[in-house]
């Protein structure tokens, strides 16, 4: 059945996501690529999804009525295998095989390979529309109850058909796709802004029909309140733009675009993690 | 042969679009399966998706002119149990969209029916733009795609029929032109299935598509002329029967092929590519040799391309006249 673990203080589910981000740092500096700076940024959000707001079972992947998680950027994936391993989909051990030959945990998120993974991705700009899919389907199998969360960068809004879908979910008013981009403001090349200007990204789902709000992505309290907010909202679909910090939690990785895609080598990893248990160290003393 | 209950094609052939015979299919489709759904692209009409549009209007998706969301959306459909048919011009859906294909429905293993009208270059005035010649061989280079070649109206039905009970992903390849009818309702269609439509033992015509239609006219008026061709109709081509048709040419030990699009990776390459390996026979390929469709009559554009019966005639007596 679904199991909602929603037991934990938001001290707890803090604790959790360092956690999550020793883990990223961890595997990524084992498989000697990867994608650490947005998977940091994103492990607030994976925490709130996967320990607070979705409705799913850990040891029942498949359950029919769970909620969805699709991550369209799929180069994050780091973020999701941990925090999956955390949650209890699979034993933590084996987020060491991250990238290898025969391993689960491909370099991109391939549906077949891992129960509880809900797509394929990596080419940008697809997560929308398979939301949008998913949704339309829902309804049309009178499921009323269930959710789907689309992770996005915001580099990967560039891609047109994120904006093909962004019209179709309030043409058929998909309520229940609630979008997250990852507004962390870096992308490979560079910021955000000097590469493809993004500008104001709330006027532009507003304009394109949406619930758009703005909110602190690194902040788990703000991103649970902005989801029971989203789903109290009927009339159309909701995006949360949720600022982040690239390299969350690591001091040399916060905000430097180059550490979009390059993996962490043993001594940058070590002061990655002492970094981290630092701050678990904090997380710990605070009060509830 | 009598078990496959071909129309007699010494009487005059009646001619449908072969989109015309995927829109009876996709709504009987519909009516046996509630879970069959549809998604288009603004050309519900020209696609022939309309009746099941009117009939299921709650499982009927219009996105609009976005291709690249149209397969995806159906990749989605497809992942909470449904059986999407999504339509398009083909120029535009395989032509527009071939990485969302890959992406989401192929390596995602998503059971998406992508529906490519308007291919070939009997679209006619058009113009090159929307005379997609390449789709055959974009779409049979996916792992995990079935790619289908209906060749006339009654056999669209059939392999719509056919693609809604199947959970692979496809690509179903409609023509806009109406070409002449040469199978029942009675005729067998299996997915990966290739069909002996006429016997003989001088040469091996391989056909697939409207092309089929063509090779068995010349068929009829070889025999009369005392050249018996063995017509090996192939509706998959991807995956191939590779038995049948090896079979064939090791009886016949000469082929053409024949198909209404580039002959680079369509039709022609997948036969070459299993002869090479298995058989190698002297071949000649019929279809589009590395340039683009243009204006004209469908007529005008098929004479000009060298893809009538009367072409197939000429190349299989220069054919055998070789030795
Ligand atoms: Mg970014």
């Amino acid at each position: 059945m679904g199991d909602k673990t929603k037991t934990l203080t938001f001290k707890e589910l803090k604790k959790q996501a360092n956690d999550i981000r020793v883990s990223i740092i961890k595997m990524v500096e084992a498989a000697g690529s990867g994608h650490p700076g947005g998977s940091l940024g994103l492990a607030d959000i994976f925490t709130a999804l996967y320990f607070d707001v979705m409705n799913c079972d850990p040891k029942n992947p498949d359950w029919g009525e769970r909620d969805i998680l699709l991550l369209s950027n799929g180069h994050c994936v780091p973020v999701q295998y941990a925090t999956m391993a955390h949650a209890g989909f699979f034993d933590t051990k084996e987020l060491i095989t991250l990238r290898k030959h025969k391993s689960r945990l491909q370099g991109h998120p391939e549906r077949h390979a891992l129960p509880g993974l809900e797509n394929t991705s990596g080419p940008l700009g697809c997560g929308l529309s398979q939301a949008c899919g998913m949704a339309l389907a829902m309804r049309m199998n009178k499921q009323t109850n269930r959710y789907i969360y689309v992770v996005m960068g915001d580099g990967e809004l560039d891609e047109g058909n994120v904006w093909e879908a962004a019209m179709l979910a309030p043409k058929y008013n998909l309520n229940n796709i609630i979008g997250i981009v990852d507004r962390n403001n870096i992308q490979i090349d560079g910021p955000t802004e000097n590469i493809m200007p993004l500008g104001d990204l709330k006027q532009k789902w507003e304009a394109f029909g949406w619930n758009a709000v703005d909110i602190d992505g690194n902040n788990i309290e703000a991103v649970i309140s902005a989801i029971d907010m989203a789903k109290a909202v009927k009339e159309k679909p909701t995006v949360l733009i949720a600022r982040t910090t690239p390299g969350k939690g690591v001091s040399f990785m916060e905000n430097d675009y180059h550490w979009h895609g390059v993996a962490p080598n043993a001594d940058q990893a070590k002061v990655a993690l002492d970094d981290l248990h630092e701050l678990g160290a904090k997380i710990e003393s605070e009060h509830e | 042969m009598s078990d496959l209950h071909l129309v007699d094609m010494g009487n005059e052939l009646a001619k449908e679009p072969t989109r015309k015979g995927f829109g009876r299919g996709l709504l009987k489709a519909g009516q046996i399966d509630e879970n069959v759904v549809a998604a288009c692209a603004d050309l519900t009409g020209s696609t022939c998706m309309d009746s099941f549009a009117k009939e299921f209007p709650e499982r009927f998706v219009q996105v609009g002119v976005a291709e690249q969301n149209l397969v995806t959306v159906g990749s989605g459909l497809a992942a909470q149990g449904k059986t999407p048919f999504v339509s398009s011009y083909a120029a535009f859906s395989p032509g527009r969209n071939w990485e969302q294909i890959r992406t989401t429905i192929c390596l995602n293993n998503q059971p998406v029916n992508v529906v490519g009208s308007h291919a070939g270059i009997s679209v006619g005035p058009d113009g090159a733009t929307h005379q997609m010649l390449e789709d055959i061989a974009l779409m049979r280079v996916l792992p995990n795609m079935v790619v289908v070649v209906p060749c006339d109206g009654p056999e669209a039905e059939r392999a719509t029929l056919a693609l809604a009970k199947d959970d692979r992903p496809s690509y179903l390849r409609l023509a806009r032109e109406a070409s002449p009818i040469i199978t029942t309702d009675k005729t067998p269609f299996e997915i990966g299935k290739a069909y002996v439509f006429s016997e003989g033992t001088d040469l091996t015509i391989i056909s697939t598509g409207t092309m089929t239609a063509q090779a068995m006219i010349a068929s009829e008026q070889l025999y009369k002329q005392g050249v018996e061709v063995e017509v090996v109709h192939v509706p998959t081509i991807k995956p191939l029967d590779k038995e049948t048709i090896l079979k064939s040419v090791r009886k016949t030990k000469k082929v053409i092929t024949i198909e209404e699009g580039q002959v680079a990776g369509g039709l022609a390459g997948a036969v070459a590519e299993l002869l090479a390996e298995n058989y190698p026979a002297p071949m000649k390929r019929l279809g589009v040799h590395d340039r683009f469709g243009e204006s004209g009559t469908p007529a005008e554009l098929l004479e000009d391309f060298g893809l009538t019966a009367h072409h197939i005639k000429l190349a299989v007596h220069e054919f055998i006249s070789q030795k």
